[in-house]
């Protein structure tokens, strides 16, 4: 393990300050990806500058209805806030989906959404890998990739991202906000994680040395009926091969308001916007759901070992629309 | 009895729940492990592995590396001490992975090619890390599959006898009214014991000593003292405390590495594994491709048992996964042939782990005999009293006890299995299919010579000595209550002493032998003792001691069927959205002897049966065939049961006398996972009408199969005539699928 400097940040503008253009540095939240990729050499920073002392760790409920969560919430804190179970409830549930109660402690939201996907060609340094190591090449084409993306991949890199979080937050168009040396910024989640392209070692389009500073969830009624649903290959503490954020607002059989996002099918939380506008104004019937999941998944893209998740995430599609629709008529 | 003494008969410790006597040191953390006593002076080892799966090293580039803050030396095939793998060890040939550093040759992927020591452990992993090794790559062949041209059927060893016959299968499979014909495939699969591997080696004396986690310091000691050339009484090792094994703790590289290391640098040298490193150093399960024939009468029972099973090893030494062996012994049939046969790739040896051949044996045969069951329109319980042997299927000898029927009779009862509806896919609990399935256990009661010490101290307390390595399982507290049962003295006037070379040879904590081993000697010793002070005096400051060794008792042992048995019952729920299996409830019911301490047996059968759960659903290890290396070896990418996936679990036994046995006592170990993934599989058949026979059954598999289930009906065709499954006709036509078309292991 290469030796690093340490550094404890108490403001904003001194930890952006810290970090600087240094490419060797790296903001430290919960540690909970960073320290084990740093164990297995993935990274190697020369410095980490701990954020967990910024003054980001709150959450709260704007006039408009919306939401402002800190950078440095943690994800337990931010699971547990009742203004996220009432207003946002899949948020809830996705986090809790996620890790175990320990990691859910030491986790926070802005470290979250950089986490770093698992596959296990990345997190292997002998292996060539174009996320780590750019124009090496991607061994998960031709090898093991049952838990890879079906949607918006490219020959040039097939991970997921691992995020839980993340897919709700893409569900509820939250806004990213972040802090530079040249003064604050905002992303939409939309436009946070690229293309993978054949750029895949670009991971967001965060400014280097931004430092995130908080996640604003507009105000969304619809969410209020809300749910995720993760699909793992063991009860817990293992990411999903397949998840859903739906949301849902129905009035006498017919959709007034849809949210769906997918998550592990893509290199991104996946947000379903042919499924979405293929059902608003149409019955909210099995039928319908089944249609617009096919929508969705026309552009899949399906190697020989994950072509189950078009299965998959149709049948989840259906599932959770189906479940919500039941809710609303109650 | 002696006043001096102070005994007071105390009766029946055997039999009485004690909890751990080393419990309260291991809950608190002062129990310490191989790689945490402390040593002055002491070094660090850390070991570079080969990144290519097969070459040769054409350099190792160490000197930038001895520049490095720390670093005390680099050993590698260029500079390290000779040792000598040339020798019979108490289990056979050593494995020539013990043989680091000797020659230029790299046989597959993980390799150790380099040790890095330096005064921190930190420092020797980034120099570790930084060292540059050249290879000349050869092209090498991962690629483990059924049917493979080069299978070869291995020679007899003392261990396993590869093929066994009785009678005509082809004949009686033509004479057979109802045939089943099915592939089984199980993966790669990993121990991972919570502690890894560690190993800490010092000059003492003119002594080598070495504090190490194993299943046995006798056998490690031996083992040593051959590979150095030493002789046996200049090596002890020592290992207090064991964090789990599971077959994977015998010698490996690292302790290879620390004694080379510590008789070049002359201090202490400690070599810990990481948990990456295990998955290549310490052995795992073998993959297996089973492939069974059973042929009856319409009333099942059985005329033909054909178990066929192919495993892997390496290049460098032959290991066979005995998956065929448990047929021998559950089932009479008035043929039975089994086989087992190997394949050499270009990957680490494989070795014992939990339950070695009756594991992935179990999951083939017991799915088969479920499959059966279905096939004759009859109870899987039924199915199995009908087949219930007299004597050994194969060898024709006595049972020492068998009471399996017992185990099933039990086991329906509680479980509530009359209530059963047969017929599969018909009970759903909103999104859940629900079913239930059993299958039967097996695992040989084993045992191997030791010796033990017992002694009257003249404080009136007892010191028992017996070189037992307690793994987890409460050894130690198992034989605390057998010698005082023995001394029919108070458990808490008896201390134990365990886990040291130097208490004398004594048989390993391995192949579920080690409670029925030791007690044994403990048992002869203890009464040998309790004899002498019976005779009265008083008792000496060096106290007064008896000793035993039952290398003649158990010679003179006659020769019969001696094994475990059990009966599991599973139940599960399988989502039809999202092809997620959960089991719901596991029971299972041992007949195993004696058992001597219930407290730590339900916990070791329970150990078993989850691990049996976990090898149903989660495990497998996924090997790259381009690098020849596996992907995501960590306990991130090897999944296995988390407590979520955990139901209620019960573990219970019946009595199970073994008459005319010295001891009574059989092994638990292993048999607790033996038929638990097979009952599990017979359960989502059950609910859901799919049988899988590829284990581990993930929601992939699950959605495929059902994919595949419902094409093929709406095409016409009935459901578990899939491809590579079962090829025996219906039973009401008596029609037989045949021939070998889907490359059968050792066809």
């Amino acid at each position: 393990m290469r030796e690093f400097g340490y550094e404890r940040a108490f403001d904003v503008s001194g930890a952006v300050a810290l970090i600087g253009s240094d490419p060797d540095a790296r903001f430290l939240g919960g540690g909970t990806n960073l320290v084990d990729l740093m164990k297995t050499g993935v990274e190697r920073p020369a410095l980490l500058v701990d954020v967990r002392e910024l003054p980001l760790d709150r959450i709260e409920l704007e006039r408009d209805g919306g939401l402002r969560i800190g950078a440095t919430v943690t994800n337990s804190d931010l699971a547990a806030h009742p203004d996220v179970r009432r207003h946002y409830p899949a948020l809830a549930q996705a986090v809790l989906a996620g890790a175990s109660g320990q990691l859910r402690n030491m986790a926070t939201v802005g470290g979250n959404l950089l986490q770093r996907t698992r596959c296990g060609y990345f997190t292997d340094i002998s292996r060539p890998c174009n996320r780590r190591s750019p124009g090496s090449g991607c061994p998960a084409v031709g090898g093991e990739h049952h838990n890879h993306a079906i949607l918006g991949a490219s020959e040039h890199c097939i991970a997921t991202h691992p995020s839980d979080m993340a897919v709700a937050l893409a569900a509820f168009d939250a806004v990213i906000s972040y802090e530079t040396a040249d003064g604050p910024g905002e992303l939409p989640i939309d436009g946070f994680y690229p293309p993978v392209g054949d750029t895949p070692h670009i991971e967001t389009t965060l400014p280097p040395g931004a430092l995130i500073t908080g996640v604003t969830l507009p105000p969304a009624p619809v969410a209020a009926r809300s749910r995720y649903r993760k699909v793992r290959e063991r009860a817990s503490f293992a990411f999903a091969i397949g998840s859903i954020a739906g949301a849902l607002d129905v009035e006498d059989g017919v959709v007034r308001e849809v949210r769906l996002a997918l998550g592990a099918v893509a290199s991104m939380p996946w947000r379903a916007r042919a499924a979405e506008r293929l059902l608003v104004g149409g019955p909210a019937s099995a039928e319908a759901f089944a249609a617009a999941a096919d929508a969705e998944l026309a552009a899949a893209e399906a190697l020989p070992d994950n072509g189950y998740k078009v299965t998959l995430m149709r049948n989840l599609i259906v599932a959770v629309l189906t479940e919500l629709t039941e809710e609303v008529s109650r | 009895m002696t006043t001096t003494t102070g005994i007071t008969s105390v009766a029946g410790a055997i039999g009485s729940g004690r909890t751990r006597v080393e419990g309260r040191d291991k809950v608190t953390g002062a129990a310490r492990y191989a790689g945490e006593v402390p040593f002055a002076e002491l070094a660090h080892g850390w070991l570079m592995l080969s990144t290519v799966a097969r070459g040769r090293i054409r350099s190792v580039e160490d000197g930038p590396v001895l520049a490095m803050p720390g670093v005390l030396t680099v050993l590698h095939h260029g500079n390290a001490p000779r040792v000598d793998i040339d020798y019979m060890g108490m289990l056979g040939r050593p494995n020539p992975i013990v043989g680091i550093f000797q020659h230029d040759r790299v046989p597959f992927a993980g390799w150790p090619v380099a040790l890095v020591v330096a005064e921190t452990s930190e420092q020797a992993r980034e120099a570790a890390e930084a060292l540059v090794v050249e290879y000349d790559v050869e092209p090498h062949d991962v690629a483990f599959r059924a049917g493979r041209q080069d299978a070869y059927t291995p020679e007899s060893t003392p261990m396993v006898q590869p093929e066994t016959e009785k009678g005509d299968v082809e004949a009686q499979l033509d004479a057979s009214a109802v045939v089943v014909d099915a592939e089984y495939t199980t993966p790669e699969e990993h121990h991972n014991p919570m502690e890894p591997h560690a190993a800490t080696a010092r000059w003492d004396g003119g002594r080598l000593d070495v504090v190490d986690s194993n299943q046995g310091s006798s056998w490690v000691a031996n083992e040593l003292a051959q590979l150095f050339s030493l002789d046996p009484a200049s090596v002890r090792v020592r290992s207090e405390h064991v964090g789990g094994a599971f077959g994977s703790k015998g010698l490996s590289p690292h302790q290879v590495a620390a004694v080379m290391a510590t008789t070049v640098l002359q201090r202490p040298v400690r070599v810990v594994l990481t948990r990456r490193q295990m998955f290549s150093l310490i052995g795992y399960r073998s993959p297996t491709a089973q492939r069974i024939r059973l042929g009856a009468d319409a009333d099942g029972r059985l005329r033909a048992l054909d178990h066929q099973a192919q495993s892997l090893t390496s290049t460098v030494y032959e290991f066979i996964e005995s998956s065929a062996v448990l047929g021998r012994v559950l089932y009479d049939a008035d043929a039975h042939h089994t086989l087992h046969r190997l394949v050499r790739l270009d990957v680490p040896t494989p070795t014992w782990m939990r339950a070695p051949g009756e594991a992935p044996g179990s999951f083939a045969l017991e799915s088969a005999l479920d499959e059966l069951a279905e096939k004759c329109g009859v109870d899987p319980i039924a199915l199995r009293v009908r087949n219930e042997p007299e004597t050994g299927p194969v060898s024709g000898l006595p049972f020492s006890s068998r009471n399996v029927l017992a185990c099933f009779e039990e086991g329906a009862r509680r479980f509530g299995w009359a209530d059963r509806d047969p017929r599969p896919g018909l009970r759903r609990e909103g999104r859940w299919l629900i079913g239930t399935g059993t299958a039967a256990a097996t695992y040989p009661s084993g045992v191997g010579p030791s010796t033990a010490a017992v002694t009257a101290e003249p404080d009136g307390t007892f010191t028992v000595r017996i070189n037992a390595a307690d793994v987890g399982t409460g050894a130690r507290t198992a034989m605390l209550l057998v010698a005082a049962d023995t001394l029919g003295v108070d458990p808490d006037s008896v201390r134990v002493r365990i886990a040291d070379s130097d208490i004398g040879p004594a048989m390993i904590a391995g192949g579920s032998m080690g409670t029925r081993s030791w007690a044994w000697a403990v048992t002869i010793a203890a009464n040998e003792l309790r004899e002498r002070l019976a005779l009265g005096g008083g008792i000496p400051p060096e106290g007064i001691t008896a000793r035993s060794d039952t290398a003649e008792a158990i010679g003179a042992l006659s020769k019969k069927e001696r094994h475990s048995f059990g009966a599991q019952f599973a139940e599960v729920a399988v989502d039809v959205d999202t092809g997620e299996v959960r089991v719901r409830r596991l029971l299972g019911i041992y007949a195993a002897g004696t058992i001597v301490n219930p407290l730590t047996a339900r916990s070791q059968f329970i150990g078993g049966m989850i691990w049996g759960l976990s090898m149903a659903l989660h495990e497998e290890a996924v090997r790259d065939q381009v690098s020849g290396g596996h992907v995501g070896p960590d306990l991130a990418g090897y999944h296995f049961a988390a407590h979520a996936d955990v139901p209620l679990i019960e573990a219970d036994w019946v009595d199970d006398p073994v008459p005319g046995d010295p001891v009574a006592i059989k092994g638990i170990g292993e048999i607790g996972i033996v038929g638990v993934a097979a009952a599990i599989a017979n359960a989502v058949w059950h609910a859901t009408g799919v049988r899988h026979r590829e284990l581990p059954i993930r929601p992939d598999r699950v959605l495929r199969a059902a994919d595949e289930a419902r094409r093929r009906a709406t095409d016409g065709i009935p459901v578990g005539m899939e491809e590579g499954g079962t090829r025996g006709g219906p039973a009401e036509g008596g029609a037989r699928g045949g021939g070998a078309e889907g490359g059968a292991p050792g066809a």
